[in-house]
């Protein structure tokens, strides 16, 4: 009977899939080119749905990766994802008191429905991200410059007094409040980068948010792809723009974004051969990458920091020596290497390495430290100490994380600690509302350089949510921006992480690393804040 | 009937009436909203937003002013999502969910009915317990093991699918297959057990003395009433199929409405929800008013009592 023959097929296939061992990850093409011929299109795994494709609306890093497809800001990172090189400016000059800022556009510069991309454009794309009516999330990102701060509040009505000035069509003046030394590494944020405002006045004008302007029939933009297809929650492709002024340094010819939000099916997507790149790799599969598919596992660092906020105005937290008992007393390599076990390295400051700044700051003590600090804080062995919470939000790896550590206060410290989540915006609501002992958390550099990782501490901060305020500190925050040189200015910072260090408002775990799975031939350069410059993307042979 | 129909549909508009103004409320009041994110916004920044968003406005006021883009039929802006209207997205979603649904019950019936049919037919033989084990087997085992596991063998190891996607049209067979597997289990089940009870009775026997082969007897004969309780099951079950993908639309990133329907509550997205419990309420709403007319108009009793 034709049932018994399916069914037997059907357990046969089965067991024989249980005994083969995991396909090798595809490299097969899909552009159909000839044989022998390198592939020039990508399929490419971005974790989310984008919100939105205009720069000036978007804030995630899934919207970053198309968005820097599509645009083109001032300066862009190198082949290598490092450093500062020319892109839609040619060429720029910082006046002495490194106040003025003058940028000379590329002459060829064109928009890709083949207007010239002028200083005007860019001046008029400031104020469309400054005006208050579109309430853009990102214009505290252009604070630095005069007037743009009180221009977004609505203080400011004449955008002619701001800092901005088109000096010709080629040529663009920035003006700054007070020196900023990151301030080109910050331009290479989105926040920056130019609109089309022809395109968006077309359609529902400057200030309304998510307009058709994105749309593929109806996008303009200045960057080396142009938008083709947008499929919500099944695909985005993008395609090569014919106006793009350094067309042929670009090779690939097509981008395909999967906004795959499920990280086990996105490695499956892998293991068939549907992407070439995965936003994210399992935690649990990174052994089995390492042992048998060493050449399709990469693991970047990224600059980031998990720590645990905590909260300075609830007893005993109050006690800096109870704070500095529980950053001491707990073991990172161990979580590093057996629960997380992505490539991280543990953390006992607040400010990963990077290629400008290598803090020296370090948390002073070990495990007999610990437990000194808690019996003078009067709780010796623990007795006495109350049970305090640490939450986190919804997730596996969290949860593993916060009963791993729950284990090791218990056992070094003789204290009760007990993990809590919370689903994601309940999470963030605690904290902002200092409702919590201890919370997990996490922190990823905007731009490349240490100010991101210090000014979140300064009193009142709208993401410090410990409670913790310490005038020193604010003040050296100030002091840092007006150094006279970068040493001096690094050397202030490693003062800051010293103080941080000391006084423990939150607790360092370890700093991120960004595991993904990628085909062998792929050469993706390492960035440090995930963002692509897509003319060093490309396939060799 | 007129009367009956009029206060069944002024009982199920009273009804939505409530669920939009509790859903409304009960979004305002859980902790964190569409803008709460790791990195906060400036309280000058916030003010922008709630600004243009109408936020900051009294809370009465917002609701009415829902209820007035309501009656326009206008579902809003999405908050997560600004380059979408809410209208849209729905627009472009619900058919998606539609189709996998619609998929996914003919798969099981196409599965189910036959294994039932058989089990019964061939009752106490190794045929019916092979078909009684598999039923058991795709009740207890849940999508989000059979997924992935059908798309190690299809997708990963003979290459024959994607492992995700609404794309193509090969795409639609593993996510409707799983689906289907789910709800064959019991559509097989309650099918053996219908026709179990038909094939008992005398009409059939006599079918049988008279000479007629046993495909005619089980087509002709015993299917009209044997599936009879499997009609039960199908009016639960297709509402269920619509509103419960969320698991496979997440396995196979399908884009229809089931994922955002949750996600949207994680997002605080306050327009969306909306629309989404409005559209499945007005769903459900209407499959029940359906049923209940078919029911008045088989049944007077239904009706008179009304």
């Amino acid at each position: 009977m034709f049932k018994r023959g399916t069914c037997l097929a059907l357990f046969a296939v089965l067991l024989l899939a249980g005994c083969k061992k995991g396909a090798a990850p595809a490299t097969a093409s899909s552009s159909g080119g000839p044989a022998g011929a390198v592939r020039t299109d990508l399929n490419y795994g971005n974790g989310t749905e984008p919100q939105d494709l205009d720069p000036q609306i978007v804030t995630g890093v899934p919207e970053n990766k198309i968005v820097n497809a599509l645009f083109e800001g001032l300066v862009a990172y190198g082949p290598k994802g490092t450093g500062t090189t020319p892109a839609a400016a040619e060429s720029w000059s910082i006046s002495e008191d490194g106040l003025v800022y003058t940028f000379k556009l590329q002459p060829a510069g064109k928009w890709s429905n083949g207007d010239p991309v002028t200083a005007g454009d860019f001046v008029r794309s400031f104020q469309r991200i400054l005006s208050p009516g579109l309430a853009s999330e990102y214009a505290n990102k252009l604070s630095p410059v005069v007037g743009a701060a009180e221009f977004n509040e609505g203080k400011l009505t004449d955008f002619g007094k701001t800092g901005f000035k088109v000096l010709d069509a080629r040529t663009l003046q920035i003006t700054l409040k007070r020196p900023t030394p990151f301030l080109l590494e910050s331009m290479k944020h989105y926040a920056w980068f130019p609109v089309h405002l022809p395109t968006i006045e077309k359609f529902g004008g400057a200030t309304r948010k998510g307009t058709a302007w994105t749309r593929p029939k109806n996008f303009v933009g200045n960057g080396p792809f142009v938008l083709k297809e947008w499929a919500m929650q099944q695909r985005i492709v993008v395609e090569t723009s014919p106006t793009y002024w350094d067309k042929k340094s670009v090779k690939l010819t097509r981008i395909v974004f999967f906004p795959t939000e499920n990280i086990e099916t996105e490695e499956r997507m892998f293991r068939t051969g549907q992407l070439d790149k995965t936003n994210e790799l399992p935690l649990d599969k990174t052994a089995v990458y390492r042992r048998d598919h060493a050449d399709s596992l990469r693991i970047d660092p990224l600059l980031g920091i998990y720590f645990f906020r905590v909260n300075v105005t609830r007893p005993p937290l109050t006690d800096k020596r109870v704070r500095r008992a529980l950053a001491l007393g707990i073991d990172r390599k161990q979580i590093v290497e057996r629960v997380v076990n992505q490539g991280q390295t543990p953390a006992y400051n607040a400010c990963p390495p990077m290629p400008s700044f290598t803090s020296t700051a370090r948390l002073q003590g070990d495990l007999e430290e610990a437990k000194r600090l808690l019996a003078e804080a009067g709780f010796p062995d623990g007795k006495g100490f109350p049970r305090i919470d640490l939450l986190h939000n919804t997730s596996q790896n969290h949860k593993k994380i916060a009963e791993a550590l729950q284990q090791m206060w218990r056992i070094n410290l003789g204290i009760d600690v007990a993990p809590v989540n919370q689903e994601w915006k309940v999470y963030l609501d605690s904290q902002d509302t200092l409702n919590y002992s201890l919370s997990r958390a996490g922190w990823v550099a905007d731009y490349v350089d240490p100010n991101t990782f210090f000014d979140l501490w300064r009193t009142g901060d709208g993401n410090n949510d410990t409670g913790f305020g310490n005038a020193d500190y604010d003040r050296m925050l100030e002091e840092a921006l007006n150094a006279p040189s970068e040493a001096a200015r690094m050397a202030i910072y490693t003062k800051m992480d010293t103080l941080l260090m000391d006084e423990v408002p939150f607790i360092p775990l370890y700093f991120y690393t960004r595991a993904f799975a990628i085909a062998p031939k792929l050469h993706y350069p390492e960035n440090s804040v995930e963002t692509p410059n897509w003319k060093y993307v490309y396939w060799t042979e | 009937m007129l009367r009956f129909f009029a206060s069944r549909l002024v009982q199920s508009l009273l009804a939505m009436f409530v669920i939009i103004t509790a859903t409304f409320f009960m979004l305002r009041f859980v902790p964190g909203g569409p803008f709460t994110a790791e990195k906060a916004v400036t309280p000058e920044i916030l003010r922008n937003l709630e600004a243009h968003y109408g936020l900051d406005q009294p809370l009465w006021k917002q609701y009415l002013d829902y209820l007035g883009s309501l009656l326009r039929g206008d579902f809003g802006p999405s908050f997560k999502y600004p380059n979408r209207t809410v209208n849209e997205i729905l627009a472009d979603k619900l058919p998606v969910s539609l189709e996998l649904g619609v998929l996914s019950l003919v798969a099981a019936l196409l599965i189910g009915l036959p294994l039932g049919t058989i089990a019964a037919v061939r009752r106490n033989t190794w045929m019916d317990y092979t078909g009684s084990s598999i039923g058991m087997v795709g009740i207890s085992v849940p999508t989000f093991v059979v997924g992935p596991l059908l798309v190690l063998v299809f997708g990963i190891h003979l290459r024959w699918f994607n492992a995700s996607g609404w794309y193509s049209f090969e795409d639609r067979f593993l996510p409707c297959l799983v689906l289907g597997i789910a709800y064959a289990a019991p559509i097989s089940r309650l099918t053996r057990g219908g026709m179990l009870e038909v094939l008992n009775q005398d009409f059939i026997r006599t079918a049988r003395a008279k000479g007629a082969s046993e495909i005619r007897i089980v087509f002709k004969h015993a299917l009209r009433g044997g599936l009879l309780p499997v009609v039960s099951f199908l009016g639960p079950a297709i509402a269920g199929i619509l509103t419960g993908s969320f698991v496979i639309e997440t396995i196979f990133q399908i884009p229809g409405l089931g994922r955002e329907f949750v996600n949207s509550a994680f997002n605080r997205d306050y327009t969306l929800v909306l629309g989404t419990v409005i559209l499945y309420a007005g769903l459900i709403m209407s499959l029940n008013l359906a049923a209940d007319l078919t029911q008045a108009w088989m049944n007077p009793k239904v009706r008179l009592e009304g």
